[in-house]
């Protein structure tokens, strides 16, 4: 791990980013930067391309033109040994992705001890260690199917952080919860936050947004419309889409029938 | 009853004929009424002494025991572990070709599953028997008879058991995927430790089932020639039949195949209702 001894660089970069599906342009340019120790938000009405700028990001989905950078690395780049950058960047997804054959504390020791070669007590100690993290010490050994969704979804923060990446993504990470488990993941999120974490969250959490970030992305139609402090992104947009999409999600009661607009035909996935 | 007829006829008119109840006991009434002819007509006509006779002699099952389960059906369940053994590595390695990105292999995995699927396993067996030696003079499948009957089946087996991984592999969620090499696993790793252990969840039923048509096709080896030693049940039981001019032995060797694939049956149904019950 290159730990960096230029403070100015940012950890995550994004230049000229371009991503279409066949004929469906997704992503039309998106320049972005986030700085060490930086929590961004990206929101955006769905099909706005959120989730695949993220995905791109740890090269999930190979981008069509542009470069992606992260903690100096060009990921683009045909010769980079994608799964060396990957174990430096975690994810966590919207519906989890847990390893249902394995136990909770299967789940966070075996990626270590595959990919990061770790023995299996030291494996077993990092893993006890970030499951107490989340607060989930004593499913240690339970299967993900006898966990809420909330629960599952920390085991996946944990699972990520097990492997000591230096950038978490999160895509949507509370959008396949119930309500009212919701905030245990948020406060994890937090938690990270606080601790100095560099994070990149996809989220349609608004309060999260406004209190934790440090900065709001606005997507919509496959590039960024706005991009500042929350105070200012959310409390006082200066664009009529933002201000569009922020007063639907605030009040959905309050949206009215209107025809489509045809440059937001783009589905995320 | 009499007293409410009369106002349920004015608030929902009858319909013509029976009601859907009585339908159902009619067509119930005929199905065991069929059923009960069926099975005294079959009672009536069989030959049940003569049947007897040529079927069910006690002395001559006596007679093949213990051979019948010491030999015969060792070398039965002895055939078909090794087949299905070759079947299901030939097999994986044909779905990792099936699914690869390299278009030749997918070509050839496909050419291979045709074949094999639409040819008998007779013939596969007469193929390895007479066409192979003929083609590489000289050249000694290991294992002799039971070497050649664990090719024999397993390319057989190979072919749909094929199919059945590639369908499992398939059937794995794409995030799993997606989970492991997001946390740094290479793609021939992620396969080996994340999706293939939960694919064989999913195929564990209808590979199980594939064991059983193993089994009974590994009664096919007769048409390799084998010696008394290699004998297996269906090959044990015909000799026997002709020594004794009796089909006794036929009957005792069929039982013993049931003896294990009825097991094999019951262990199948019960994973698959806990599939079900995990899947809910």
């Amino acid at each position: 791990m290159t730990k960096k001894t230029l403070g100015s660089r940012p950890e995550i970069e994004v230049r000229g980013l371009h991503k279409s599906f066949g004929d469906n342009q997704v992503l039309r340019g998106i320049d972005l930067e986030i700085g060490q120790g930086e929590v961004v938000c990206v929101i955006g009405p769905s099909g706005s391309g959120k989730s695949t700028l993220l995905r791109c990001v740890n090269l999930l989905e190979e981008p069509t033109k542009g470069q992606v950078f992260v903690g100096g690395t060009e990921l683009t780049d045909p010769d980079v040994d994608i799964d060396a950058v990957r174990r430096r960047i975690g994810m966590v997804f919207q519906q989890f992705n847990l390893f249902p054959h394995l136990t909770v504390t299967e789940n966070l020791s075996l990626p270590q001890r595959r990919v990061l070669g770790r023995d299996k007590a030291t494996a077993a100690k990092v893993a006890a260690e970030n499951l107490e993290r989340v607060g989930l010490s004593e499913k240690a050994t339970a299967y993900p199917s006898s966990l809420s969704g909330g629960q599952q979804q920390r085991v996946a923060i944990a699972r990520a952080l097990a492997m000591g990446p230096e950038v978490m993504l999160f895509d949507e990470p509370t959008s396949a919860l119930d309500p009212e488990l919701v905030g245990d993941v948020l406060a994890v999120m937090r938690m990270l936050a606080n601790e100095g974490m560099t994070m990149m969250v996809v989220t349609h959490e608004m309060t999260f947004a406004r209190e934790v970030a440090d900065r709001v992305v606005f997507m919509d139609g496959g590039v960024i419309v706005e991009d500042g402090i929350p105070d200012q992104v959310i409390g006082n947009p200066q664009h009529e889409r933002t201000r569009h999409f922020l007063s639907r999600l605030l009040d959905p009661a309050m949206a009215e029938v209107e025809e489509e607009t045809s440059d937001q035909v783009g589905k995320g996935d | 009853m009499t007293d409410t007829t009369g106002a349920d006829v004015e608030l929902q008119p009858k319909k013509k004929g029976l009601t859907r109840r009585q339908k159902r006991s009619l067509s119930r009434g005929i199905q065991y009424v069929v059923f009960v002819a069926a099975v005294i007509a079959f009672a009536v006509a069989a030959d049940w002494d003569r049947l007897q006779n040529q079927f069910a002699q006690k002395a001559i099952a006596e007679q093949m025991f213990p051979e019948v389960i010491t030999l015969a059906l060792k070398n039965t369940v002895l055939y078909t572990v090794s087949g299905f053994a070759v079947g299901l590595v030939l097999g994986m390695v044909i779905a990792l070709m099936r699914l690869s990105s390299v278009g030749p292999y997918r070509w050839l995995a496909g050419v291979y599953i045709e074949i094999f699927r639409g040819l008998p396993a007779l013939l596969i067996f007469i193929f390895i028997g007479v066409a192979v030696p003929l083609a590489f003079p000289g050249t000694e499948i290991p294992g002799g008879t039971y070497g050649k009957v664990a090719l024999a089946l397993g390319l057989v087996a190979a072919a749909y058991m094929a199919e059945t991984i590639r369908a499992g592999i398939q059937a794995v969620p794409k995030g799993q995927m997606e989970a492991a090499r997001s946390l740094g696993f290479s793609p021939a790793r992620a396969m080996i430790s994340i999706i293939i252990p939960q694919a064989f969840r999913i195929i564990l039923p209808p590979l199980t089932n594939e064991l059983v048509l193993l089994f009974k096709d590994s009664s096919l080896v007769l048409f390799l020639g084998v010696t008394l030693e290699e004998r297996e049940l269906s090959k044990f039981g015909r000799d026997l039949a002709s020594q004794t001019a009796n089909s006794t032995p036929i009957l005792v060797a069929g039982l013993c195949y049931l003896l294990v694939t009825i097991p094999l049956g019951f262990v199948v149904r019960r994973m698959e209702a806990k599939a079900q019950e995990a899947v809910k």
